[in-house]
């Protein structure tokens, strides 16, 4: 299968001082959902601001590494020519324009498409939130943390891409939400066959969805393989899925952090 | 009593032009967060080049006045190209310092092109004045106040109605995540000038109609600065109601308790307003470190 995303050992450095990552390197399939796993801090969302070249705008920089998408090295690129090539950036915090009405929140994106249809695009949107039709005239800033994420992802089918790098979607969100986001980004993947690279705290929800993880600390990549791998690996288990060795739920109280180093640290 | 009616009247047409002036403001404040002190000078510019069409190089006035559009647009991007461009991503005072520096220039500028003396615009509006029900309005300014309520709308359509607008409106809201969408920023800046540039020439237009025309014409963008920081540096409805009462306040001091006032007391009501709303009347609550 062809590689649309390929990240190539990439040192990312804030304010020309504080490197945060340190050598990490990727890849997305075509097609494919990769999920990126790890704590707090660990560079997870650098490393898609990196992708999407938002770096300039918190002072960071690709200190060294290159980042390719469809095989053309995307340093040189703008950030918004990126997003009108395919690749889209579904941020943290959902970033919805507050004062803007839901269907002007759709047609921002539109910018990022080449396509003129909009009432079509606009439509299958809301065939996937049926929420955001009622809505539809209501400006954004007055949607629920749920329907804000249902616009942000909506504003990403409007744009049609080819990758879509979604951060942290199941954020400040309840169970049930979670699940019926997670289920329209599983038909996204099948229906349209975007490629998704998936950055969740939540690593039950993102190894059920995905095909391949990398799991990243301190700014480089400590595992990966395929999720089927990692579902069995013993210390993605107990550090990342809350599992004993035998397969219970286990109580965080029982982890003995102090005893048990991780193996990939020593 | 009537008076009263007449006085007001004349003061809201005048606060009609103040409104647009502070349009102008605003729509750069809106998008890129720098409080352009270089306006009122634009303005002025605005200005000459139509009295340059008009009267220097004989045209009518309504290609005269299309032409003024071109050039003052011309000059909203090339000022945003050549000054601002360049300081993308630095801190909004800088920004600003750049704004005061660009202002001598065109004040300078227009020394050197048009000389300091003072100048005529060629009229545009008819001569009689607007007489409603026995109260006298002079032209000028009645048919100012007309053509900057049409800019106003004008431009309030667009903001609302068509894509570009929607996009700028996004680019004023979250520049980052407008930049997810495929939006050219650095483009949505450049077109936020051309407007502004634009809104500054009609009322660079009206205002030479109403008074003079010379150098120091810019100034007046300084006391309507007073006036969009009443109406909230970051809206538009806000800049309107705000030119307007500015206006009418100016004239009823100006008739009631002396042309000395005038300048002041209006002045006065502000502070008075912004001690109770420090951001102003329709503006959004922010702190802005400086």
């Amino acid at each position: 299968m062809a590689t649309v995303l390929e990240v190539n050992n990439i040192e990312v450095v804030y304010q020309h001082t504080v490197q945060v990552l340190r050598g990490l390197s990727l890849s997305v399939p075509e097609g494919a959902v990769v999920a990126l796993l790890g704590a707090n801090g660990a560079g997870k969302t650098t490393t898609l601001k990196a992708v999407s070249g938002l770096l300039p705008f918190e002072n960071g920089a690709v200190a060294s590494g290159n980042i390719t998408f469809f095989g053309d090295d995307i340093a040189r690129s703008a950030p918004h020519d990126l997003v009108r090539r395919g690749l889209f950036h579904v941020m943290e915090g959902r970033r919805v324009f507050e004062d803007l009405s839901v269907e002007e929140n759709l047609l921002a994106a539109t910018y990022a498409s080449s396509n003129r249809q909009t009432a079509k695009a606009y439509d299958e949107v809301y065939g996937y939130f049926p929420r955001l039709a009622e809505r539809r005239r209501q400006k954004a800033g007055y949607l629920s943390g749920g329907e804000q994420q249902m616009l942000a992802i909506g504003r990403a089918l409007v744009a049609e891409p080819k990758v879509m790098l979604l951060d942290e979607p199941s954020l400040g969100l309840a169970p049930l939400l979670v699940q019926e986001i997670f289920d329209v980004i599983t038909r996204i993947n099948r229906d349209r066959g975007v490629a998704i690279l998936l950055v969740e705290q939540n690593a039950t929800l993102a190894l059920e969805v995905a095909s391949y993880g990398y799991i990243v600390e301190n700014g480089r990549v400590v595992i990966d393989g395929p999720v089927e791998t990692l579902k069995a690996d013993r210390d993605v288990r107990e550090f990342y899925l809350g599992l004993g060795s035998h397969g219970s739920a286990r109580s965080f109280r029982d982890v003995k952090h102090y005893r048990r180093r991780k193996r990939w640290l020593s | 009593m009537d008076f009263f009616l007449e006085v007001s009247l004349v003061g809201l047409a005048i606060g009609g032009v103040y409104a647009l002036v502070a349009v102008g403001y605003v729509l750069v404040y809106r998008t890129t967060h720098v409080i352009n002190f270089a306006h009122g000078n634009m303005m002025m510019f605005g200005a000459y080049f139509y009295f340059t069409f008009a009267e220097l190089l004989g045209l009518h006035w309504t290609i005269s006045i299309v032409l003024t559009v071109i050039a003052a647009a011309g000059l909203g991007a090339g000022i945003e190209r050549v000054a601002l461009r360049p300081l993308l991503g630095r801190p909004a005072i800088s920004i600003v310092m750049v704004t005061v520096g660009i202002a001598s220039i065109l004040h300078g500028a227009a020394q050197l092109i048009w000389t300091a003396g003072d100048f005529f615009l060629p009229p545009i509006f008819p001569d009689l004045p607007i007489v409603i029900d026995e109260m006298y309005i002079p032209a000028n300014t009645g048919y100012g106040f007309l053509v900057a309520l049409g800019a106003i709308g004008g431009f309030l359509l667009l903001f609302r109605f068509t894509r570009s607008g929607v996009a700028m409106r996004a680019t004023a809201s979250d520049q980052i995540a407008a930049t997810t969408m495929g939006i050219n920023v650095p483009a949505m800046f450049s077109l936020t000038w051309v407007y502004a540039s634009i809104t500054a020439a009609l009322a660079g237009v009206v205002v030479g109609s109403i008074t003079t025309l010379n150098p120091s014409m810019g100034l007046i963008g300084l006391s309507v600065l007073a006036v969009v920081i009443l109406g909230g540096m970051d809206s538009v409805i806000g800049a309107v109601a705000a030119g307007l009462i500015v206006g009418w306040i100016e004239a009823l001091t100006g008739f009631y308790i002396g042309g000395a006032f005038k300048d002041v007391v209006p002045f006065v009501v502000l502070l008075a307003i912004l001690i109770v709303r420090p951001h102003g009347l329709f503006g959004t609550p922010e702190i802005e470190r400086l």
